[in-house]
């Protein structure tokens, strides 16, 4: 099968003519091409929603150091646990995404590119470097691209290793050094101190990809779309127990109760948003916005029908965060681990609440107190549904596992 | 001075494999405020250089934020997380010892969310922490200990592992690893790699499998580690400690048929009043030789006595292979390199097999001293070298593997039987009952009770380099050192700087050469208009460095005499040595060494009438004769980088 054919819905991006948007881009200044992409108002697709405008500007302003040079890097690293969708850009919109680098590293002033990819895409590397290299033979990489004068650039692909933190934007320039994939401390970030010390940009390959459309289209269009603070359209991997699981685009800010009508979900008991670093949103709740001012996410979305168990499923998540912590900082190395433990507990009846609520001070503390992302958001899964689905996994015997 | 987070480091990077890197700010903003910037913590304002941590800045104006994986000779982890803080406009906490101020910012220590979270990071860390205190080598002198006593912990909020789960690595001569007692700071980690460059510890595994180890888990006498001790003293918990052979000396000393002798080297003197509660730098050498008495030794002496019988030796040496390289034209490998550190000693053996013959052939004082004690000394003394066991208490973990060394046995018995180290004594000291501080002073025992500064300032770095000048200029320009260089105080190749080079032209030279190395180098005049050209390194990283240089063909390749200690700060800083250790802890630790060399009545080595009297009586065919090549030099092993 054919993983593009997991698409569900037509894409914008199938009217994005390849070229249009680089063209467009290198017709403005650097200046204007910054402008640009602030107006449009899109924020980054791998998560955590940063402003992406504000972020080449910062990159932008920023000096390299000594005689080297700023980079892109493209975040193919798609490991949250129910995410496609960068799968199917990256085969069927390459030139998008390599062109949404190419605008980004014009913005920025950046001279090398490099695609970091999931080490299960490997197979997807044929097809990424055919597609590089009729780019440059097209003069769309390489050196005075597309007869820009000076502007130098092109993009190397390197691989993973398959570990989810090395999605995390500086455990994956660790990686991409040579060592451990382990977070770096923030800040300072990136933008200033990125791969080999230099100023870096780090964008989600649909974060690239809508670079790429705005240009073709225009800020305006693309502000058009979604709600006032998050603009534009957005991909969604869809799956769990609904009728059509897949990949869908829908515009920013619609509501949980209207997407599980077009996924065929209706009925379901909750809805995991934004993986497993998400959170479990029970039914009572369907009328919130996915969208980044009320339910944020990379495009994950997990539906559990009636019959799911939500311990057993706050079970899995929290085994995978004790799998995949890179296990440097305190909070969330022995913290995913007590909060396993806890669910186990409860499955077999033997957790006392006055320890479930320690246990939720202590999702507070991984919260706060862990190094990155990873470990500040692993306990959400376990406290939404320890907080909204108390009556199913309190009282249990070892009899009901 | 390496020391404290400089403003300025980069504080992104992650715990392994990092390096210290320099990132500046951009120079404009840096104008714009003068380069100082006033944050305001727990309500009271400080002004600090651009780039100061918050932890830093807290402790300028006296405000504590704990720390476990914070040192102030490493770089940033930020891994730990006891440090948090709240700042101000932040969602989550902050790591204070890993949070650059690059603006103005207001931070608050102890918030109920701060202290929440130090609590569970405390508890979480005693979850999995295997060992009781009261049968740990770092009880009461333990981070991990103080800090549950400063949080309040009175119960194991979230368990409490009840069974080992690593077993002990007892493998290594020098240092042992307990791995149940690790809190995975990565101290050791950083310092290993950073400070030394020797890179034999690295986290490995993920999540709550994350483990210390060494390469494919081998034992640590089974890798490449130069039993610097370096990791041990850097350590904040009793998860690495050096291989102790305190009950062994104590069996000796109770075996009445046994004569225990001990030497002391100046280093620990400098320091083991710390394990008293003694400022560091407060010399306590007079009082420790009682100490030692009481304890039942039956001799105490100094190690400065075979400190300045190594600098005669490598001197000549030195002197040798320039008259072979320069009259003679023979092959003599420079630079030479000095051999009295062993854990560098073994950095190059395993690192750069290939200057092996640059090393001075030279045993180090503890070995030459333990050699003289079984030959020399048994024999004026009558006693049957069988019967008398040596010990040396030293400031360092490698000496342990060192007088293990097959090698160190020239007079057919082992030249030392146990190396100390300074906490090991320390604790001797305290089992005794004696409080060291308030014993009063003795003097050291004949025949080797004449000693001079020279001994003494081996124990800072550049100070074997300063010895063997004071002997070497005297001899070949035939003039007092003190007409050279102020007191005799040869201070270019002295302070703290990783590499030093020092250039030192000969104008004059003696018409004759003293009888006693005559046989090696008849004349000294072919040193007339030369320049000596010397180095000195300290920590192994630096090491590497020098010898990276030499490799290239760079200027140190050019030099004559290098001298090398493994670690940082020379022997004042070594793996033996009283924990905590910082900057300037060892910068008080050299004074103290420097201030008893300057109270020495002789200062230099060849003036010490003990050793010339062991030349007439013993060592008849001088300095590298026969004997002393028998006894007093050694050879090395070509060990590479693969072993076990
Ligand atoms: C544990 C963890 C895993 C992540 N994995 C990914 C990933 O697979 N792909 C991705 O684009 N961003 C991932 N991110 C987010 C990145 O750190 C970063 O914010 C993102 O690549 C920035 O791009 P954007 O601004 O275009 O979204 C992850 C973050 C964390 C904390
Ligand atoms: S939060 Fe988890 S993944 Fe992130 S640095 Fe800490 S241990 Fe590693
Ligand atoms: S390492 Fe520290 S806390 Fe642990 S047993 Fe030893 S003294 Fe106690
Ligand atoms: S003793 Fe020295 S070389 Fe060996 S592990 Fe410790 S720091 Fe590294
Ligand atoms: S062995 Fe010691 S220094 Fe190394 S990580 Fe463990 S506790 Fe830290
Ligand atoms: S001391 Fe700051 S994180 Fe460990």
């Amino acid at each position: 099968m054919q993983p593009s054919d997991s698409r569900k819905t037509p894409l914008t991006f199938d009217t994005i003519e390849p070229g249009s948007g680089l063209a467009a881009a290198l017709a403005k200044s650097r200046a204007d091409i910054i402008g640009e992409v602030s107006a449009s108002n899109l924020k980054g697709r791998g998560g955590a929603g940063f402003p992406t405008g504000t972020k080449w500007n910062l990159a932008a302003a920023a000096r390299v150091h000594g005689e080297a040079a700023k980079y892109v890097i493209c975040n193919a690293d798609e490991g949250e646990p129910g995410t496609f969708k960068d799968r199917v850009l990256l085969t069927a919109y390459a030139d998008l995404v390599f062109e949404g680098m190419t605008i980004a590293a014009r913005a920025i002033g950046a001279t090398r590119g490099l695609l970091y990819l999931r080490g299960e895409y490997v197979y997807l590397r044929p097809h990424l470097e055919a597609v590089l290299d009729r780019r440059r033979k097209a003069g769309q990489l390489g050196a005075d691209i597309l007869g820009t004068p000076g502007f130098e650039f092109d993009i190397e692909i390197r691989m993973g290793a398959g570990a989810y933190v090395c999605g995390e934007e500086t455990a994956l320039i660790e990686s991409l050094e040579g060592h451990r994939g382990e977070p770096r401390n923030r800040p300072p970030f990136p933008v200033n101190t990125g791969f080999m010390g230099q100023p870096t940009v780090v964008n989600n390959v649909e974060t690239l990809a809508s670079v790429t459309a705005i240009f073709a289209k225009g800020a305006a269009w693309f502000r058009g779309i979604g709600t006032e603070k998050s603009s534009g359209f957005k991909l969604f991997s869809v799956s769990g127990d609904c009728d059509a699981p897949g990949v869908y685009e829908f515009p920013l800010g619609i509501t949980i109760a209207e997407l599980l009508e077009r996924v065929g979900g209706t009925g379901a008991k909750a809805v995991q948003v934004g993986g497993a670093s998400g959170q479990a949103v029970p039914a009572s709740q369907f009328g919130r916005r996915i969208a980044f001012e009320d339910l944020a996410t990379g495009g994950s979305i997990i539906v559990f029908g009636p019959g799911r168990d939500m311990l057993h499923v706050a079970k899995n998540f929290m085994e995978f965060f004790v799998e995949e912590s890179c296990g440097q900082c305190t909070p969330c190395r022995a913290g995913n681990a007590k909060l396993l433990e806890g669910i186990e507990r409860l499955e077999r009846g033997a957790c006392s609440s006055a320890y479930l609520n320690e246990l939720v001070r202590l999702c507070e503390t991984m919260q706060v107190a862990s190094k990155c992302g990873l470990g500040q958001s692993s306990p959400n899964a376990f406290l939404s549904i320890v907080t909204n689905f108390q009556d199913e996994i309190l009282g249990r015997t070892p009899a009901d596992r | 001075m390496s020391g404290e987070v400089k403003a300025g480091q980069d504080t992104s990077r992650a715990p392994s494999s990092q390096r210290i890197q320099q990132v500046a700010a951009p120079p404009d903003v840096l104008q714009m405020i003068g380069g100082q910037i006033t944050v305001t913590i727990d309500g009271t304002d400080v002004k600090v250089p651009m780039g100061t941590t918050v932890l830093e800045a807290a402790r300028q104006i006296g405000i504590r934020i704990p720390t476990l994986c914070h040192h102030p000779d490493l770089c940033v982890a930020g891994v730990c997380r006891i440090c948090v803080v709240e700042v101000e406009g932040q969602r989550t906490l902050q790591a204070a010892c890993a949070y650059p101020i690059t603006g103005s910012l207001k931070v608050k220590t102890h918030t109920r969310k701060v202290r929440q979270a130090r609590r569970h990071i405390l508890d979480l860390l005693l979850s999995t922490h295997y060992g009781e205190c009261y049968s740990c080598k770092r009880n009461n002198n333990c981070e991990l200990q103080s800090l549950a006593k400063e949080y309040g912990v009175d119960f194991y909020r979230f368990g409490h592992v009840t069974e080992s789960q690593y077993p002990k690595d007892e493998s290594s001569y020098s240092v042992i690893r307990d791995m149940d007692k690790c809190i995975l700071c990565r101290r050791c980690v950083r310092t290993c790699i950073d400070v030394q460059e020797v890179g034999t510890l690295e986290a490995v595994g993920r999540s709550n499998r994350t483990r210390i180890s060494t390469f494919l888990d081998k034992p640590l006498a089974g890798v490449v580690c130069i039993n610097c001790g370096q990791c041990i003293n850097r350590c904040p918990t009793g998860a690495l400690h050096a291989n102790d052979t305190s009950d062994e000396v104590w069996r000796a000393i109770d075996d009445p048929t046994k004569h225990v002798v001990i030497q002391t080297a100046p280093s620990p003197r400098a320091g083991i009043g710390e394990c008293f509660g003694c400022e560091p730098g407060t010399p306590l050498t007079f009082q420790l030789n009682t100490a030692l008495r009481l304890c039942g030794f039956d001799k105490v002496f100094d190690t400065n006595f075979s400190a300045d019988l190594t600098i005669i030796e490598e001197g000549t040496e030195l002197l040798g292979r320039l008259y072979r390289a320069l009259v003679k034209q023979e092959p003599a490998a420079f630079p030479q390199f000095t051999s009295c550190s062993p854990g560098w000693v073994k950095y190059l053996e395993h690192f750069y097999p290939e200057y092996i013959p640059n090393l001075s052939s030279a045993k180090s004082p503890q070995q030459m001293f333990g050699a003289v004690i079984k030959t020399y000394y048994a024999k004026t003394h009558n006693i049957d070298p069988k019967d008398i066991v040596t010990v040396a208490l030293m400031p360092c973990s490698a000496k342990k593997f060192e007088c293990n060394r097959p090698e160190m046995a020239g007079s057919g018995f082992k030249d030392v039987d146990y190396g100390l180290t300074t906490r090991e004594l320390a604790q001797m000291i305290m089992e005794a009952g004696i409080h060291l501080p308030d014993m009063p002073k003795s003097g050291f025992d004949d025949p080797f009770g004449d000693r001079t500064g020279s001994g003494v300032i081996f124990g800072a770095t550049g100070g074997v380099m300063e010895a063997a000048l004071r002997t070497v200029l005297e001899l070949v320009t035939g003039r007092k050192v003190e007409k050279l260089f102020e007191h005799a105080n040869i201070v270019p190749v002295r302070g703290f700087d990783g590499v030093r080079y020092v250039e030192l032209p000969i104008t004059q030279v003696a018409d004759e050469v003293p009888a006693l190395i005559r046989h090696v180098i008849p004349t000294f005049e072919f040193l007339k208009g030369a320049t000596l050209k010397l180095a000195v390194a300290h920590g192994t990283a630096n090491a590497h460095k020098v010898l990276e240089d030499i490799k290239a063909g760079g200027k140190l390749s050019e030099c004559h005499f290098i001298e090398f200690m493994a670690c940082p700060g020379g022997c004042i800083g070594g793996g033996g040595q009283p924990i905590p250790t910082s900057p300037e802890i060892r910068a008080a630790r050299a004074r103290a060494i420097y201030a008893e060399d300057m109270e020495s009545d002789v200062r230099k080595s060849h003036e010490n009438p003990a050793v010339a009297r062991l030349y007439s009586e013993f060592f008849t065919d001088g300095p590298c004769g026969h004997l002393a090549h028998e006894l007093l030099h050694t050879h090395y092993t070509a060990r590479g980088k693969h072993i076990g």
